[in-house]
């Protein structure tokens, strides 16, 4: 496995002090690399949102280590200065809802990130109308998020997350809202960018649907992930 | 980069526009208060370019003849026109009172003027229809405001009127308007008694034994034709020869005549700074009140607008967008509403403004005063917004 990607050793994330501590996150270990797709999965309170907080570095770990392509983002204590630059260039977003910004029509969204990390904005229209086009949803490009199809708002989700091709994406519960077709259209498009843009893509989900789809599936239970390997079933 | 804040505003610009709209009514009625002042200002300042005047003698130790009452003989002004460096004197009178016409009254201050000449002092300066008082009795000139027309018959006191007159912006500093009629007339609506009164003063004063002295058999026909006289007036309007000071003409009038001299610096200070200071500063109040109140709801408007985009915002941090450029498209939002919320009322307060009783004048430096104040507020009512979606964590974009 390459060692690019994303890497987890020992991650530990506890809240509180003293009685009052809770250990969210007891013993976590992970790599995924890049191009590659694989599940995070997990009963509630098992630590999945705790764990996609660490890795999309809006929360600080209490140990461990991240190693993020090249670049070490936490080292047991140690961490990156400025992570609202390292999560809008090398962190890519899915949300369970595709929280598009309302008052953006399709491509100021998904131009928005390289245009926040200073490209010009013409661009960064160039470098979204190319995502979209890969998304097939290039005929949506000047419509507003409220005229979109959820599969429509997922597939720019994608789009934004995938636009300053980020070394790796977190994507929390992409396919909730959507039914079977849509769902399965959404972790084919997933698999197919990871692929295109050489992406580590974690899908944390609770979808029964898409879970055998991934060929790799790390459970996370009670703070401490185990990794097993999934089906890999073709697409439907 | 693109700007966040006017895109939402495009986005939702209905709301925006309503918005305004009610902050603007709000400007509106301030820019109208501070007109309300000015006007008030601009009325002092009109009745004392209109009196034609470069001195005002009245009653020793007053301030009349406007904030204070002021009683002078009438033939003070004889003498008074012989003093070096006086060109022109002559005698006024100021009554506030209401003036009737049929069944509806009008209040109106009623001054008395000699005859004279159109520049005499105290005269109306210019005339939109009709012409001047020639007669010494019975004539009036009326400034429009009083809604009075040419050939009205009007009453004062006892006497009626004919306008035969009309002038524009001749107000007392109350904003009333004025009713120039003969200087007699004028003394009599003022000092003379009505014939009951006189009567009843007459029956008095004969059975005064004072006045009933045996060795003194004139003294009850002089007191009572005392009584009925009316040789008073309120001031004596003073114009100066070409090249005499105020201050050098007007010193020794005060000490030879012992009577109290203003000049124009000196009226307008008892105008604006003593007879309308009360005003103004209530008008003060509601200024401040009323910036609070706009502060307050632009603050509150602000503040649910901001609410209302929680997520988007948790999301905008989360993808790296910069705190000064979330603080930014807050506060130009905010500046937005203050710029819709202040032509809004420019607007509103210049349609309003002849709508009101009294002289509203809106001058351009208050205007631009205002929009800055405007702005002002919407930057400092933007701040509890702004703290609020700083404070925004990123990771409430992540669920669980």
């Amino acid at each position: 496995m390459s060692d690019k990607g994303i890497r987890i050793e020992g991650l530990k994330k506890r809240y509180g002090e003293g009685d009052t501590a809770v250990e969210a996150l007891k013993h976590v270990d992970m790599q995924v690399a890049p191009g590659e797709v694989v599940g995070l999965i997990g009963p509630s309170g098992s630590g999945k949102s705790t764990l996609l907080k660490g890795l999309g570095a809006v929360i600080d770990p209490t140990a461990g280590r991240m190693v993020l392509g090249d670049d070490v983002i936490y080292d047991n204590g140690w961490k990156v200065h400025d992570l609202r630059a390292l999560r809008r260039d090398k962190i890519g977003f899915v949300f369970q809802a595709p929280y598009l910004i309302p008052f953006l029509d399709v491509t100021d969204n998904i131009a928005l990130l390289p245009m926040l990390a200073g490209v010009p904005n013409a661009k960064a229209r160039a470098m979204a109308l190319e995502l979209l086009i890969a998304l097939d949803v290039q005929h949506r490009a000047g419509a507003m998020p409220s005229q979109l199809s959820g599969g429509e708002q997922q597939r720019v989700a994608i789009a934004r997350g995938l636009v300053n091709r980020p070394p790796v994406i977190l994507a929390d519960e992409p396919t909730a809202p959507l039914d079977s077709e849509r769902a399965m259209a959404v972790i084919r498009i997933l698999n197919e960018m990871a692929d295109r843009f050489e992406t580590a893509i974690i899908v944390v989900t609770h979808d029964e649907k898409i879970i055998p789809t991934f060929k790799r599936i790390y459970h996370i239970r009670d703070g401490v992930t185990h990794e097993e390997k999934g089906e890999g079933r073709a697409f439907a | 980069m693109i700007s966040l804040a006017g895109r939402d505003i495009l986005q939702s610009w209905g709301k925006f526009v309503f918005t305004g709209f009610g902050l603007g009514l709000l400007i509106g009625v301030t820019l109208t208060m501070a007109g309300v002042y000015r006007g008030m200002v601009d009325d002092a300042r009109v009745l004392l370019d209109n009196s034609a005047a470069d001195l005002w003698v009245v009653q020793k130790d007053t301030l009349g003849p406007y904030a204070e009452s002021s009683s002078v003989y009438d033939d003070l002004w004889r003498s008074i026109v012989a003093m070096p460096g006086v060109a022109r004197a002559a005698n006024v009178t100021y009554l506030t009172m209401q003036v009737r016409q049929g069944n509806r009254d009008v209040r109106a201050m009623v001054t008395g003027i000699v005859g004279g000449t159109a520049n005499s002092p105290g005269w109306p300066p210019q005339l939109v229809a009709g012409r001047q008082i020639t007669r010494g009795h019975y004539e009036a000139v009326a400034d429009v405001a009083a809604g009075f027309e040419l050939g009205d018959h009007i009453q004062i006191r006892r006497n009626h009127f004919t306008v035969v007159g009309l002038t524009r912006r001749m107000v007392s500093s109350s904003g009333d308007p004025m009713i120039f009629i003969p200087l007699k007339d004028a003394q009599e609506a003022q000092f003379l008694k009505d014939n009951d009164a006189i009567l009843a003063q007459r029956r008095r004063s004969s059975e005064n034994p004072a006045f009933n002295r045996p060795g003194v058999p004139g003294l009850l026909d002089a007191v009572l034709d005392s009584q009925t006289s009316n040789n008073y007036v309120n001031a004596i309007l003073v114009q100066l020869k070409p090249g005499y000071l105020a201050q050098e003409v007007a010193t020794p009038i005060e000490r030879w005549k012992r009577l109290e001299v203003y000049d124009r610096v000196a009226m307008e200070e008892i105008l604006v700074g003593k007879l309308i200071a009360t005003s103004s500063r209530q008008i003060g109040m509601f200024l401040v009140i009323l910036a609070v109140v706009s502060a307050a709801i632009v603050a509150f408007i602000i503040y649910t607008l901001t609410m209302d985009k929680i997520r988007e915002i948790a999301v905008l941090k989360l993808i790296g967008t910069r705190n000064r450029t979330i603080a930014g498209m807050i506060l130009q939002q905010a500046l937005a509403l203050g710029l819709i919320g202040f032509v809004v009322g420019k607007i509103a307060a210049t349609f309003a403004a002849p709508v009101f009783p009294k002289y509203v004048l809106l001058i351009p430096f208050d205007s631009i005063a205002g929009f800055f104040a405007v702005m002002l507020i919407c930057v400092l009512a933007s701040i509890v917004a702004i703290r609020m979606a700083l404070k925004v964590d990123p990771a409430e974009a992540i669920g669980g």
